[in-house]
């Protein structure tokens, strides 16, 4: 009720304002658009549209090259169903991500804890240790290979100079896996460390002063004062690191080509194959969409996470 | 017994000195408040005595017993921070419980005391929430049960006062000496707000540029200070120094010449002769409006009407100001020919060097 009262007693001021308020929001709208509109075009053309079409795509039996188009419905999904190597891609792919997207997150908070000191000999390494971050996948899997290399390697070195007979990594189904692991997280635990530096920063130095007169402990200040400062940081470091390793390819196309028997061929591997080896685009993008729609979890559960956190 | 003593302590950054050799002596269960401007070395003096900041040189004594080199957490004080640097993701009560629970204190205990300190502070209904759920002036009263709670021998607070809105600063000025008329504690005080020293110390410290300039009650830094940057910094509206020449020097009295007049006044003029430059201090509420004769003539330039009393900025000839207290209904009016006089006995001397002359009078300015 208390609601209708100001009505009662309209005046034409606020209704004249009203209308020329109304003008200058219109014309703010157009400004706001037009500002928009150079990012709305790039949005549009490189990812709606191919996002849309790889959607349509996976309704069709469609050939990369030549213009056999046919609408089939849902039969592509169907057929994934009952695919052994999609299955298996799949597998491969949840495996790889779960268990490198937490060690890339273990990974860059520790080099984030050990190198956040002021001195230069830590920003020197922190820029070492980001550096492997910026390498393209050929430069990264070419010097992993020589490192897991079974006759000149590294690793192969020194096992042989303990005595022990060197593994071929590589060409080893149990190890394939792990080492296309280690070649990744060297490579992408800089950002991670990164992301975890700028967190540090962001809590005052004050509280570690309270904790020092508190005679807290080193164990103490990490856990009750550090680690739930990083929590937000924490959760946004593990989604980005999830959503990347679950698109990996470039390592096991170049290190591992799949193999050896399969061990190593995650989903990006599977499309690029099918649709580039096999030219079915259509049955590609079917495959596609289920890993679009496996990040999209994903990063739904983050929002939902951290809004959580924000109340 | 917790004195706490400091002999000759200095603070170096590199070949930056922040602290030039500073000696005190701090009683037991004494309040005592370092006040200067921002940059003067109080807070970092403070924060060496907490041991946050590492001793250059020197020693620092609490209790007897040289922490120079002993951890912050093991020299029996407690410190309350300008922006209270509360555990953000702790509740009040573990914010406060978490000082005991780190050396092992029994939970039992733990309760009780968080229980007492919350009482004594009426936080009790704060204390389930995040430092986020609560007000500035909530944060600030649990910063202090975090430092009850541990029954420290000595409290420090770093400018504990200064984000609180002005109503809420007023009413916790009252409340920490109360709490520290109860603790068994010696309190050190840090801010750069003369009021608040004024009201709360039993000592006043006034640092400049890493110096002490005084140490004193707060009355007798008022009424004598050692200088003219005391007399300058303590006091609102601050001291009135103005330019006079010395005319005659008798035992216990020396004459000045001021620009509307002459003054005698009750001081050591030993080490001044006849035509020496002197600076002349006298508090405002010492200087009155007069129809008769006086020692200083201007135009009221300003007048600030505290409903008890009316303040006037008397602009003279050559442009020095007074400023002159009248009564709350003051008749003067903006651009007034004023003549201003002193009430008898009251007056500072200042040599050269800005140093107080010694007073002969037994009360001074």
């Amino acid at each position: 009720m208390s609601v209708q009262a100001p009505s009662v007693t309209p005046a034409p001021v606020p209704d004249a304002s009203a209308r020329s308020g109304g003008l200058a929001r219109h014309r703010n709208a157009v400004a706001g658009y037009a500002f928009l509109a150079p990012f709305l075009l790039f949005y549009g053309v490189f990812l709606l549209y191919p996002f849309a079409l790889g959607l349509w795509m996976s309704l069709h039996d469609w050939e990369i090259v030549g213009d056999f188009r046919e609408y089939i419905g849902f039969m592509n999904y169907v057929e994934l169903w009952d695919d052994p190597y999609f299955w298996e891609a799949l597998k491969r792919t949840l495996q790889f991500a779960a268990m490198t997207a937490p060690a890339a997150t273990l990974l860059g908070l520790v080099l984030a804890l050990a190198l956040q000191k002021p001195l230069r000999i830590y920003a020197a390494l922190r820029a070492v240790f980001f550096a492997s971050n910026i390498f393209s996948v050929t430069v990264v899997t070419l010097v992993w290979a020589m490192v897991l290399n079974p006759d000149r390697g590294l690793i192969a070195n020194g096992l042989r100079a303990v005595g022990l007979q060197p593994i071929a990594f590589l060409a080893d189904k149990d190890w394939a896996m792990p080492a296309l692991m280690v070649t990744s997280l060297w490579w992408t635990a800089g950002l991670p460390m990164a992301l975890f530096l700028a967190g540090l920063q962001q809590i005052p130095p004050e509280v570690y002063e309270a904790a020092r007169l508190d005679k807290a402990s080193r164990w103490a200040v990490l856990r009750h004062i550090t680690l739930p400062a990083l929590a937000r940081t924490t959760l946004l470091v593990v989604v980005l690191q999830t959503v990347m390793h679950l698109q990996v390819f470039g390592q096991p196309l170049l290190m591992t080509r799949g193999g050896p028997a399969n061990s190593t061929r995650p989903l990006v591997q599977l499309i690029y194959e099918t649709s580039f080896r096999d030219w079915r685009s259509g049955y590609a993008s079917a495959i596609s969409t289920v890993l679009f729609v496996l990040m999209f979890g994903v990063a739904l559960l983050q929002f939902r996470l951290s809004r959580q956190e924000g109340e | 017994m917790a004195d706490v003593l400091l002999r000759d302590v200095r603070k170096q950054y590199g070949s930056q000195a922040v602290i030039h050799g500073v000696s005190l002596e701090l009683r037991h269960r004494e309040f005592i408040v370092f006040v200067g401007p921002s940059g003067c070395g109080k807070s970092t003096l403070l924060r060496m005595i907490a041991g946050l900041e590492q001793v250059s040189d020197g020693e620092i004594s609490i209790g007897g017993r040289r922490v120079n080199d002993t951890p912050a957490g093991d020299r029996g004080i407690a410190m309350v921070f300008q922006n209270y640097a509360l555990y953000p993701h702790m509740t009040a009560a573990d914010n406060m419980a978490f000082g005991l629970r780190n050396i092992g204190t029994p939970r039992a205990e733990i309760d009780e005391r968080v229980a007492t300190a919350a009482k004594t502070l009426q936080i009790e209904h704060l204390l389930n929430r995040r430092p986020a759920q609560m007000s500035g002036g909530q944060r600030q009263r649990i910063a202090i049960g975090r430092a009850i709670v541990r029954r420290p021998d000595v409290f420090l607070f770093d400018e504990p006062l200064s984000n609180l809105d002005a109503a809420l600063r007023v009413q916790m000025r009252v409340e920490l000496v109360q709490l520290h008329q109860r603790l068994e504690a010696t309190s050190i005080y840090v801010t750069h707000d003369q009021v608040e020293a004024m009201t709360m110390a039993d000592r006043i410290v006034v640092f400049r540029d890493g110096r002490i300039e005084q140490v004193g009650t707060p009355l007798e830094v008022y009424r004598s200070p050692a200088n003219t940057f005391v007399a300058g910094f303590i006091g609102a509206p601050k001291m009135n120094l103005i330019e006079a020449r010395v005319v005659a020097v008798s035992p216990g009295q020396v004459e000045v010449a001021l620009p509307g007049g002459r003054a005698v006044l009750a001081a050591d003029g030993r080490a001044l002769a006849a035509g020496a430059s002197v600076t002349f201090g006298v508090r405002p509420e010492h200087v009155r409006p007069t129809s008769g004769e006086g020692i200083f003539r201007g135009q009221a330039r300003a007048i600030e009407r505290l409903g008890r009393e009316t303040l006037l900025h008397v602009v003279g000839a050559d442009g020095a100001t007074l400023i002159a207290t009248d009564a709350g209904d003051s008749a003067v009016r903006l651009g007034d020919t004023v003549t201003l006089a002193i009430e008898p006995g009251h007056g500072r001397l200042f040599g050269a060097d800005g140093m107080a002359l010694p007073s002969t009078a037994a009360s001074a300015a």
